[in-house]
């Protein structure tokens, strides 16, 4: 059967290292190093819980390397919407930003 | 017989992309999918975010005491699943129904949670079109995206129950494997989205 051939470290093993990872990611959130350093770290913590999560439970080292292919596909694409995305938050922002005072001074609207 | 005579016996002879079955690679692709679907709401979201004057900040708002709690608990419910379908390939069917059990209950409790976060956060002022605390897409962003993952729990959590009487109703073991095995891909997806969902609408 499939489950007794995978090689390296073991379900309750890669339970430690997602709970150790996870208590890591809420020491991080009250470190002082600033805002970007902190989601910086962050971000990396979150993508190797992933990684963890999608190589050793949903097997994904120990299948066809085309598979693999399929499974990164979202990454690259994902990274074409931050890239898609980024101009028009920009214009956003530059609005935003000239528009700021009477904005806060006007009451909210929905 | 095994599950791989079973599949060999159906499926074409070209050699598939997964080892043990058609079907799963067609949850991969679904996957691949939904994947997409999440990266979309996400990056909206870090969009929305960033182009706000006053976003408030997460973790005041929200607290993440209880999600943090939640977090482990999809953890330990994909450490169930994977503990299910190992004792199928045992061939302990018994244990296998308890562990798919235990994750089906994992994903019941996450979902009462969630629902007992929002009723407490939509108490305090948090509504999808407006909040005390500033930009209003802040709570609009939030119930859409935790919304989303949180439909998708509940869908495990039919999958899962549904799952627990097909392979108690199945006498060979090893003629459920390979559904369990897909399920399980299911299951540790929602649990990875969860751990994006957590880091990005939470803790940063």
């Amino acid at each position: 059967m499939a489950a007794s051939e995978h090689k390296g470290p073991s379900y309750m093993a890669i339970f430690w290292y997602l709970a150790v990872l996870t208590i890591l990611e809420l020491i991080v959130v009250f470190l002082p190093f600033g805002k970007m350093t902190n989601n910086v770290l962050l971000g990396a913590l979150a993508v190797t819980k992933a990684v963890l999560v999608a190589m050793y439970f949903m097997h994904l080292r120990f299948e066809a390397k085309t598979l693999g292919w399929i499974a990164v596909t979202p990454l690259a694409i994902a990274t074409l919407l931050v890239f898609v995305l980024l101009p028009d938050g920009f214009a956003v922002l530059k609005k935003t930003d000239t528009a700021a005072k009477p904005a806060v001074a006007a009451p909210a609207k929905h | 017989m095994t599950a791989a005579t079973v599949h060999s016996a159906v499926e074409p002879a070209e050699a598939p992309l997964t080892p043990e079955s058609w079907g799963k690679l067609g949850m991969w692709v679904f996957l691949v999918g939904d994947a997409v679907g999440f990266g979309v709401l996400l990056a909206g979201y870090g969009a929305m975010r960033a182009t706000s004057g006053d976003w408030p900040n997460p973790y005041a708002v929200l607290g993440i005491n209880l999600t943090a709690l939640m977090t482990f608990l999809l953890i330990c419910s994909s450490v169930t699943m994977v503990k299910g379908l190992e004792w199928l390939g045992k061939g302990d069917r018994t244990r296998a129904v308890q562990y798919l059990f235990f994750t089906a209950l994992g994903g019941a409790i996450f979902v009462s949670l969630q629902a007992y976060e929002w009723s407490h956060l939509i108490h305090r002022g948090l509504h999808i079109n407006q909040n005390p605390w500033g930009a209003a897409l802040f709570g609009t962003s939030f119930f859409l995206v935790t919304g989303f993952h949180g439909l998708h729990v509940t869908g495990g959590v039919i999958y899962l129950v549904s799952m627990i009487r097909y392979v108690a109703n199945r006498p060979d073991p090893a003629a459920s494997y390979n559904a369990v095995e897909i399920t399980g891909l299911y299951w540790h997806f929602v649990d990875l989205v969860w751990i994006m969902v957590f880091t990005f609408l939470y803790l940063f």
